[in-house]
């Protein structure tokens, strides 16, 4: 997510928002790095961060397939981020009472900043939902184009059970009707029609991604593709 | 080397003398980013935690505290620490009047719930007024938003509640 939304950096569509979102960037590459560090960490294999991030293959990745999705226009982007945000803060606050200290503090420092991203997006969903016939249409394109990612949020595997059932990780299927009130609350604000779900796109937990996370990869991981191992 | 001629707390007051990368009028330790000092072994721990996840001043920081002990012959090891989590809450009262007087509002409220409510009438650092608005809620850095005073009509930074 952080490397999709950093391809707006220097193309926002005015310059508080090439700020606003390369900032949102920044957030989710620290909030990378907390998590991998520590990933790294009880592995004890000697892997740092970085060995996670940049040499893992498509099919070890489980992020949502939502987080790998092209920025499309600056709407598709606000829509991405407001069903993304919603999901991941009522995930961290969720978090926050894990029995893992690490994931607490983690999850504590996350909600914040995440509070920041939903309700950015939130605004601008309802700026360009509720603003002109051309900036509503747009807006509720990208919604329904989106829509069959988001079912993906709330699936869990085996593992995710075992974390969540030990207060470890979270209940995730349970956040849906927070989720749902949430984002139909924005979408009815935004004078926009909550998209119909015929068919929900889901894999990530599974490690089966969108034709668009491998293109992405080649790009963010070539460095150390090329040129193992190399600092700077 | 162990060099016994520190103590935890001269460290600690060493260190104290460390400014804020972004805002180099308070100190890493008004601002709670320094947290504790362990006397090990073969020199030093130092423990700080960072401010915003992904803020990319805490490279420059642990720079900044190795170059600082080297000098004195002090051998060190930083770590990052997320528990408990920073909040805005740490940063002390006269760090917040430096800011002011540096042109940056400190944060007002404590690590508050509503954002939004949060966000309104912050007092502008030059005149005090409090009838201002949000220009963008990030500015050149995480941490900051952009306001502009409606009276005295300038532009500031907010360090934002967190």
């Amino acid at each position: 997510m952080s490397h999709r939304l950093a391809e707006w950096c220097s193309n926002g569509p005015i310059l508080e928002e090439d700020l606003a979102i390369t900032n949102f960037a920044l957030d989710l590459i620290g909030r990378a790095q907390g998590f991998y560090r520590y990933a790294a960490e009880l592995e004890g294999k000697g892997r740092t961060e970085d060995d996670l991030a940049y040499k893992r293959n498509e099919r070890q990745y489980f992020n949502n397939l939502l987080a790998e999705l092209p920025n499309g226009n600056f709407a598709t982007t606000m829509a991405r981020q407001l069903c993304l945000s919603a999901f991941e803060y009522y995930f961290y606050t969720a978090l926050q009472n894990s029995k893992d200290e690490t994931f607490a503090a983690l999850a504590a420092k996350t909600v914040k900043e995440v509070r920041y991203h939903m309700t950015h997006a939130a605004d601008w969903v309802v700026r360009l939902g509720d603003g002109t016939t051309e900036s509503h249409d747009k807006m509720q394109e990208a919604l329904n184009d989106l829509w069959m990612f988001t079912g993906d949020l709330f699936e869990m595997d085996e593992t995710d059970r075992a974390m969540a059932e030990q207060g470890i990780g979270v209940d995730i299927e349970a956040l849906q009707p927070q989720w749902t009130e949430y984002i139909s609350g924005v979408i009815k604000k935004a004078t926009l029609q909550m998209p119909e779900a015929e068919h929900m796109q889901t894999g990530s937990r599974q490690g089966i991604h969108t034709e668009y996370l491998g293109h992405m990869l080649g790009e963010m991981q070539y460095l150390q593709r090329a040129y193992p191992d190399a600092k700077w | 080397m162990v060099d016994v001629q520190y103590t935890k707390e001269e460290i600690f007051d060493l260190l104290s003398a460390i400014a804020d990368p972004e805002i180099p009028v308070v100190s890493i330790a008004e601002i709670g980013m320094l947290r504790d000092v362990c006397i090990t072994e073969d020199g030093c721990e130092v423990i700080i935690t960072p401010t915003y996840t992904g803020c990319p001043a805490m490279g420059i920081i642990e720079a900044d505290i190795k170059a600082l002990l080297d000098s004195k012959g002090i051998k060190s090891n930083v770590k990052l620490s997320y528990t408990p989590a920073w909040t805005t809450d740490w940063i002390s009262d006269v760090a917040k009047e430096k800011m002011r007087k540096y042109g940056i509002a400190p944060p007002e409220h404590s690590s508050c719930g509503n954002i939004v409510v949060a966000e309104e009438h912050i007092a502008c650092p030059q005149c005090s007024s409090t009838n201002t608005e949000v220009i963008s809620r990030y500015g050149a850095t995480a941490c900051k938003a952009l306001y502009r005073c409606n009276d005295c009509k300038e532009p500031f930074e907010y360090f934002k509640c967190h």
